[in-house]
Order: C-alpha cells, then sequence, then structure tokens
C-alpha cells in the first residue's frame, strides 16, 4: 500500500471548500489517504473527509495541546508526521499557505515538489501543471524518497467514495525555531482568497477610478464573490495588489470569471485562463477578451453591473422570504 | 555586510512561447529580470545606502544570456554579479544548491534576498531550498522589511488581506512581494557603468556538486490553446442581467 499524506486547510473551524478536489486528486489505486490536520475541522469536517475516501484522520499536536499557526513550525510538524507514519507523498492545496508549507516542507525533506497542479497521478508520480504563466502545460514527473505536490484550487472537482476512517493523534516535539510570529493582522475584508473563490468578479482600465470598484463589490456580495483587478487598476492606485489577477499577481482558476472593462492582455490571460465560464463586459467590441471569452456584452459596465446586481439582490431577497 | 540577491533570467512577460522540442522552448525572444527579483533587488540597494560598507551581490545560475540580467542587475544598483553558467535544466533542487555554493564561494552572506517566485517555472519553491541548505530562516511573500539590530522584521502578506509579521536573526532569506516596493530604473550612466563591470563566470558542472537525492523531470510539455467560442448576449439591460444569472445557474451552477 502507498501511504499518501494529505495536509487539509482549515478555515474558521472549518475544511476549507476546496479540500475535497484535494483529497480526490490524491486518490490513486492501492493508495492508503492519511488526512493530516494541524487544526480541528470539526465533525462536518471529518464526515466530509470520509465521504471522499480518507482511510485515516491524523490530528498533529504540539506536545502541549494544539500547535498554534507557525509557518516554520507547522512545516516542521508536517516534515515529522511525513517520517512517523513512513508516508510517500503529501497532497495539499495550492493556497497561499498550502505554497508556503509545502516549500518548507520539501525543502527540509529535500523532497520534490510541484505546486499549482491541475492533475496528479500519485502513483505514477506524475503532475500536471502550467507552465510560461499558462502558456504551456507540462506534465512532471517527481523522483525522490517523498513526494510533494500542491493543487490548484478548484481545478479538480470532488468526488464522494465513502470510507470509515479510522481517528488517530499524533503528538510532535518541536526544535526551537529562529522566527518569531509576532502578530497577524487581519484584513478588514473577511472574504475567500482571490486564489479559492469559486466566483471573480475583476475591473480594469474602464473602471475609469477606485470609487467604481464599489459597484463590484456590490454585485460579489449577493453571489459570494471576490473582487479581483486588472494590472492597469492596480498600477493606478485604485485597488492593493493583492487583488490583481495575471501573471504579476494571483493565478485564478474560479468557475465563474466575470471581466468588466477589462481588455485582456497576454500577462491578464496567464491569471485566468484555467477559469471555467468567461464573461466579459466591455465597451470595446475589438478588445482582445471579447475573442477570448465564453460569453460577452459590448456595452458599459456602469450600465451592467449595477443591472447585474439589483436582480441578484431581488434574488436573495426572495429565497430568504421563502425560508 | 554582504548583501546576496539571486535574480533569474525569464522569458518577457509578453512574449509568445513556442514549444521547440520535447519539454524546450524556442528561446529566440526576449527576456527579463524575473519582476519579484527586481523587487528584491531593489530592496537590497535600500539596505546597502543605510548600511555602512555593504556590497550587494547579485548571483544567478544559467546560461550565457542571463549575463543580461546581471547586468541589469548592476546597473541597478548591484556591486558585484556571479554567474553560474549551465547549458543543461535545472530542477528548483539543482537550482538552490548551485545558488548556495555560488553564496558559500563568494560568502559570507548577512542577508539574502531573491523574488517569492519565479514567473516561467511557477515553482514557489526555489528560497526556501536555498534557506535549507545555507541553514537559515526563511519568508515568503514579503511586503515590508525592516531590520531591528541584527535581526529582520518582516511583514508578509498571508490569504485574503491577512499579513504576518516575522521577526528573525541575520541572516536570512527573504523572498520579495511585488508590493516590498517600487524598483527604480536605471539611469543612462549606471548602464553605461555596467557594462564595464565584470561579471565573475564560473561553469556549474566544474563546481562537481553532489546530484541531490530529489528531482523534478519533465515528461512533455504543449502549448495552452484557447479554446473558447465566444457568444455575445444582447437585449435591455435587465434581460443581459437575467442572461448573466441564467449562466451562473444553469452553467457554472454557482447560484441556486
Amino acid at each position: 500500500m502507498k501511504r499518501i499524506g494529505i495536509f487539509i486547510e482549515c478555515k474558521n473551524g472549518r475544511l476549507k471548500d476546496a479540500v475535497g478536489g484535494v483529497v480526490t486528486a490524491a486518490r490513486c489505486d492501492g493508495g492508503e489517504l492519511y488526512a493530516l490536520l494541524l487544526e480541528d475541522g470539526g465533525d462536518d469536517g471529518r464526515a466530509a473527509l470520509e465521504s471522499w475516501g480518507v482511510h485515516t484522520i491524523v490530528d498533529i499536536r504540539g506536545e502541549n495541546g494544539p500547535l498554534p499557526y507557525h509557518p516554520s513550525r507547522w512545516a516542521g510538524a508536517l516534515a515529522r508526521t511525513i517520517r512517523h507514519f513512513d508516508l510517500e507523498a503529501l497532497v495539499g492545496l495550492s493556497s497561499l499557505l498550502g505554497k508556503n508549507l509545502l516549500a518548507r516542507v520539501a525543502a527540509e525533506l529535500d523532497a520534490p515538489l510541484v505546486l499549482d497542479c491541475t492533475a496528479i497521478d500519485a502513483a505514477r508520480h506524475t503532475a500536471v501543471k502550467t507552465l510560461y504563466s499558462g502558456k504551456t502545460r507540462a506534465t512532471l514527473q517527481t523522483k525522490g524518497a517523498v513526494h510533494l505536490y500542491g493543487i490548484r484550487p478548484n481545478a479538480v472537482a470532488p468526488r464522494s467514495s465513502p470510507s470509515r476512517a479510522n481517528r488517530t493523534a499524533y503528538s510532535v516535539a518541536l526544535p526551537d525555531d529562529p522566527i518569531r510570529l509576532r502578530e497577524i493582522q487581519r484584513s478588514a475584508d473577511s472574504g475567500v482568497d482571490l486564489t479559492e473563490a469559486d466566483t471573480i468578479i475583476a475591473g480594469g482600465r474602464g473602471m475609469a477610478g477606485p470609487e467604481a470598484f464599489k459597484l463590484l463589490e456590490d454585485c460579489a456580495r449577493p453571489l459570494g464573490a471576490a473582487v479581483g483587478a486588472s494590472r492597469v487598476a492596480v498600477d493606478s492606485g485604485w485597488v492593493p495588489h493583492r487583488m490583481q489577477v495575471g501573471q504579476t499577481g494571483k493565478t485564478v482558476t474560479p468557475k465563474v470569471y466575470l471581466a468588466a472593462g477589462i481588455s485582456g492582455s497576454v500577462q491578464h490571460f496567464a491569471g485566468m485562463k484555467t477559469a471555467g465560464l468567461v464573461i466579459a463586459v466591455n465597451k470595446d467590441p475589438k478588445a482582445a477578451i471579447i475573442q477570448k471569452c465564453d460569453y460577452f456584452v459590448v456595452a458599459d459596465l456602469f450600465d451592467i453591473i449595477p443591472a447585474l446586481t439589483e436582480q441578484l439582490n431581488k434574488i436573495s431577497s426572495k429565497a430568504q422570504a421563502m425560508r | 555586510m554582504n548583501i546576496f540577491v539571486c535574480v533569474k533570467h525569464v522569458p518577457d512577460t509578453a512574449a509568445r512561447i513556442d514549444v521547440k522540442a520535447r519539454c524546450r522552448i524556442d528561446e529566440n525572444i526576449t527576456f527579463i529580470m524575473n519582476p519579484y527579483d527586481e523587487n528584491a533587488l531593489e530592496e537590497a540597494v535600500r539596505l546597502k545606502k543605510v548600511t555602512p560598507e555593504a556590497t550587494v551581490i547579485a548571483v544567478t545560475v544559467g546560461g550565457a544570456a542571463a549575463q543580461e540580467t546581471l547586468r541589469a542587475a548592476l546597473a541597478m544598483g548591484a556591486d558585484e554579479a556571479v554567474l553560474l553558467e549551465t547549458r543543461s535544466p535545472l530542477d528548483s533542487i539543482q537550482t538552490a544548491g548551485a545558488l548556495a555554493e555560488a553564496i558559500r564561494r563568494r560568502g559570507p552572506a548577512d542577508i539574502v534576498f531573491t523574488g517569492k517566485a519565479a514567473i516561467d517555472s511557477e515553482g514557489f519553491q526555489t528560497m526556501f531550498r536555498l534557506a535549507a541548505h545555507l541553514g537559515l530562516p526563511a519568508a515568503s511573500n514579503v511586503v515590508s522589511f525592516g531590520l531591528n539590530q541584527e535581526r529582520a522584521v518582516v511583514t508578509c502578506e498571508m490569504e485574503a488581506g491577512d499579513r504576518e509579521v516575522l521577526e528573525m536573526p541575520l541572516p536570512c532569506v527573504i523572498g520579495a512581494a511585488k508590493s516590498l516596493n517600487q524598483p527604480s530604473y536605471p539611469t543612462l550612466p549606471a548602464i553605461l557603468k555596467a557594462r564595464k563591470k565584470e561579471i565573475h563566470t564560473t561553469v556549474l558542472e566544474a563546481l562537481d556538486l553532489p546530484a541531490a537525492a530529489g528531482h523534478v523531470a519533465c515528461l512533455d510539455m504543449t502549448p495552452v490553446v484557447d479554446a473558447r467560442t465566444p457568444v455575445e448576449l444582447k437585449g435591455t439591460f435587465e434581460e443581459i442581467a437575467m442572461e448573466i444569472i441564467h449562466l451562473l445557474r444553469r452553467e457554472a451552477k454557482v447560484l441556486p
């Protein structure tokens, strides 16, 4: 049996939405799945892990109870868990946290790692990912004693494969760490990160200023969507860099990408070409994005977005009235 | 104080990428310094300005053409440039081993800056491997950097706009994010001066580095083709809005 470890990310005491896809991606013939938790994902979380086919749930703790978040201590705990259970692979989410931790673990174990995978075969040690910012797709082979992979959020759809899971706790003893975590500054917008969002509404040059992003936020709210931006909007100082989608920003794979007033440069496509449905709203019928989307509207975003927000709000208030 | 900056020579973001042979791209295109490495270099130059007797050393591993990126680094304020020249494509494990060796040879390092990722291979890991080789702590996605009595204090971007503040002793490895600073582009005199500086070149294979246990090999690479057929939505604003909602429900299933 191949023992495959899966790092399970949680947020606010629940499993992250994209975890199901990660477990699904990690499944392989003869694979025994170990879900590794550094935080409690609740009873619902454990039931979900069983529904996706996990065989063993490992609660990783420190010597004196739970291990609070710390980047290199968490990575050290994962590396020790891999050794303790003699795991031959570690699969995680290629989120900001996952990238950081998996890279630290790979460095500590001197083991190969492929991040941002759109598919993996844990039995054959292969991974598929895009290189050169989405312009090419490569199949990579990892060689080594332990293999690490990070799955791009939403790239693999979760499929159920019910199982019964054992639950075990593992306490790690960690050495003193040179890094001191002084504080975590929570952002006012507590929504999902762009890289993990199901739906993204993004604005570009056509937004003509920071104020218009309020329109996108209003539209995003009833949808539970995240708001993104093109490089122009970021370089103009309308929104912070963390909202940038594209080559020097974030790579996203939402189910829906609504581009408002974005012309669609090569660099922007690099960040969102693996999105599911791409809908473009642009005044300019010659904008590059019009040729490369699924649906487009040639109109002013200042007309379309508020109309969409109004209809979405009608639906959500109707849904609430029925409850 | 020796301030090292690891840079990478990468295809221009606007370049068209053609796959030539198996896993090799046509390199007859414009190359640039990896954008995040520009932020790393800028931070190094800023640190030098406030540190007495500091030297900024730019290091890269790559083909002979990577000299151009080192020239750009010299023009942007690096004092020395080191090229470990190789024609073979390296994975991040080999790259980190080579960079570590280059730093050890020139050393000692008081701090190492680099970009949080390279935009061609998008591995997000070389800096951590380099840190492990050198036995140093590391922080990535750094958006602010400061020194407080031999300790680095950095702010790192986390998810959804959250940030963490980390403190660690020097030497350490810092992975620059885009919003760390605004790189200042070189002046013409600086570019001309950089042309005359020496680039210390060593053939990587001559170093006879031990083979790493782990490896990532490319089996196949194909261009990604856009396979979307655009359909226009027409009607009044309200009709278009309803049509979009229909798509969100039926096609994408993100709405009930």
